[in-house]
């Protein structure tokens, strides 16, 4: 029996508050989505009743919370599917799962002359590590350019893969157009040049299909935050080859087997990827977050999601002067747009004035924005608890601001 | 000419006897709307005030230990914010100026808005105009 997505929005206590006088209407998801009660429950009860320090004690809250920590990377691989639960690492964040494999994969496989791509539809955080690491190892940074609907172009991708390609660093879903990427087509491009790659799934793994094996990707990266869970937590899973042939990226207790003054072994997968004291109830609230998840028909709730942004984009395109950027065959969760003669950050403040929480700017991603000749944009963003009422509010409000600011 | 505190005083009594949030940005919109324009061969980049989301420009002048500005932004919310300023502290003596204490964008909850932005342009702009004030201070001697 699943649950009826329609009752989702009742879990999110958040929600059901008043903000600038005006009943909360948050289209700020991805950015952030709020958290189920749940998921607060489980932070509470954490750090009510199983807090200990992980992998060493032998006492019974030690031995509990570590078969909770690890209970949590078991969900979170069922849930991308992974084949081995050890090929699932726990970080604070995508943009931390990023770096860790820019600066290990760069310092084991990229030399002076090497070639790495990337699109111009990634976020900062999938761009400027690559960017960094290409300057450190003397590599050629490649960018893919989107069209004008926003998409990435494959012929041209294919052309770009050669001998010297070292790795594709792509995301899933763009944070900015919402652009659906064909990513199990560049995965299979990618591969018959026997080049890996990283799937920035940040904008992804919430809303579309999220089955690791299934795209074959090797590296898999994404945030609990964005996906119903406690900030501060992220996954960056790889295939346990890739694994086990990287370096270690943090070194410090837990990710060593052996230390003497001369020389170090490293842990087995997954804890060579761990270094410290991980964020032990933020990796238990994400699996509680992931089952609060699944309690959804996947495919109902990704229809449910496309069928909302298609009411949304078609909200606002009834708006005079308003511009929606890109035209992707298949967009999910995100609704870009300006109006003419407005800014972008104008729209946002006199938005939020109604209790509308919208982000304006350019969400990280000054290439699109200077590939689409603007400062920014207005970015409306969905999650499962979103109505048709949130937009017709948006609308509303969106046609209330150009008449304060027209006249 | 009234001083800064009566200006200011003015301004709060004014936003008092608007509703909601609402109005009260409509009403700084309408002051940004209503301030003196700005010469277009002002615009010039070293009149930009770094540290704002929003591009702003103030071409600030000294007569006689007075500032004398001109003031615009690309965005109305923010030229509201510099109409204010102007409001407040355009043709006031240097003096006047760095020792103004501007409480009345705090008292008005329009502050809130504009400093979670990741750099405040509210005090950019404050901090420009003191520098200005602190450079015509040394010009009268």
């Amino acid at each position: 029996m699943t649950k009826d997505i329609h009752s989702a929005r009742a879990d999110f206590p958040i929600l059901k508050q008043s903000v600038n006088d005006h009943p909360l209407v948050y289209l700020d998801n991805a950015a952030t989505t709020q958290k189920p009660q749940v998921v607060i429950d489980a932070l509470v009860d954490y750090y009510t009743r199983l807090n200990a320090n992980i992998h060493r004690g032998n006492h019974s809250l030690a031995v509990q919370a570590t078969e909770a920590y690890e209970r949590a990377r078991r969900k979170v691989a069922g849930y991308i599917n992974a084949e081995r639960n050890h090929e699932v690492i726990f970080t604070r964040g995508t943009t931390e799962s990023i770096n860790l494999l820019a600066y290990t994969y760069g310092e084991k496989f990229v030399q002076a002359g090497d070639e790495v791509i990337v699109t111009q539809l990634e976020h900062h955080s999938n761009y400027v590590p690559w960017q960094q690491m290409c300057l450190r190892r003397g590599a050629t940074f490649r960018i893919l350019p989107f069209n004008e609907h926003g998409e990435l172009d494959l012929a041209l991708f294919e052309r770009m893969l050669n001998e010297k390609t070292r790795l594709v660093a792509v995301n899933h879903v763009s944070n900015s157009l919402g652009t659906v990427n064909p990513i199990e087509e560049i995965i299979r491009l990618a591969h018959a040049h026997e080049v890996p790659v990283l799937v920035d799934a940040a904008q992804s793994v919430q809303h579309i299909a999220h089955d690791v094996q299934s795209m074959d990707a090797d590296f898999y990266v994404f945030s609990g935050h964005k996906m119903y869970g406690p900030m501060g937590i992220g996954i960056f899973y790889g295939k346990e080859k890739w694994l086990e042939a990287l370096p270690p990226f943090l070194s410090g207790g837990e990710m060593i087997d052996s230390v003497t003054p001369e020389k170090v072994t490293f842990n087995v997968l997954p804890y060579k990827f761990e270094a410290g004291t991980p964020n032990v109830a933020q990796a238990i609230g994400l699996g509680v977050a992931v089952d609060y998840l699944k309690q959804f028909d996947p495919l109902e709730l990704q229809k449910y999601e496309e069928d909302l942004l298609a009411y949304g984009l078609n909200l606002l395109s009834e708006i005079p002067d308003l511009i929606i950027y890109g035209s992707p065959s298949h967009r999910s969760g995100i609704l870009p747009f300006n109006v003419n003669g407005i800014q972008h950050y104008d729209m946002g403040v006199l938005l939020d004035t109604m209790g509308i929480a919208v982000r304006t700017g350019q969400h990280c991603t000054q290439p699109i924005m200077d590939a689409l000749h603007i400062s920014g944009t207005v970015r409306a963003s969905l999650a499962l608890y979103n109505n048709r009422e949130d937009l017709e509010k948006l609308a509303d409000g969106v046609r209330r601001v150009i008449k304060m600011l027209k006249r | 000419m009234p001083g800064i505190q009566e200006l200011q005083k003015d301004l709060s009594d004014d936003f008092a006897l608007l509703a909601n949030w609402e109005e009260k940005y409509e009403y700084l919109i309408e002051m940004g709307m209503d301030m003196p324009a700005m010469k277009p061969e002002s615009k010039v980049d070293e009149n930009l005030v770094k540290g704002c989301q929003s591009s702003v420009w103030f071409d600030v002048k000294c007569q006689d230990g007075i500032l004398i500005f001109e003031a615009d932004s690309d965005s109305l919310v923010v030229k509201g914010m510099v109409a204010m300023l102007h409001k407040l502290l355009n043709n006031q003596p240097a003096k006047e100026v760095l020792e103004a204490e501007l409480s009345v964008f705090e008292e008005l909850g329009l502050w809130r808005h504009i400093s979670s932005q990741r750099s405040n342009g509210l005090t950019a702009m404050v901090a420009h105009l003191r520098a200005e004030a602190v450079d015509c201070l040394a010009k009268g001697g």
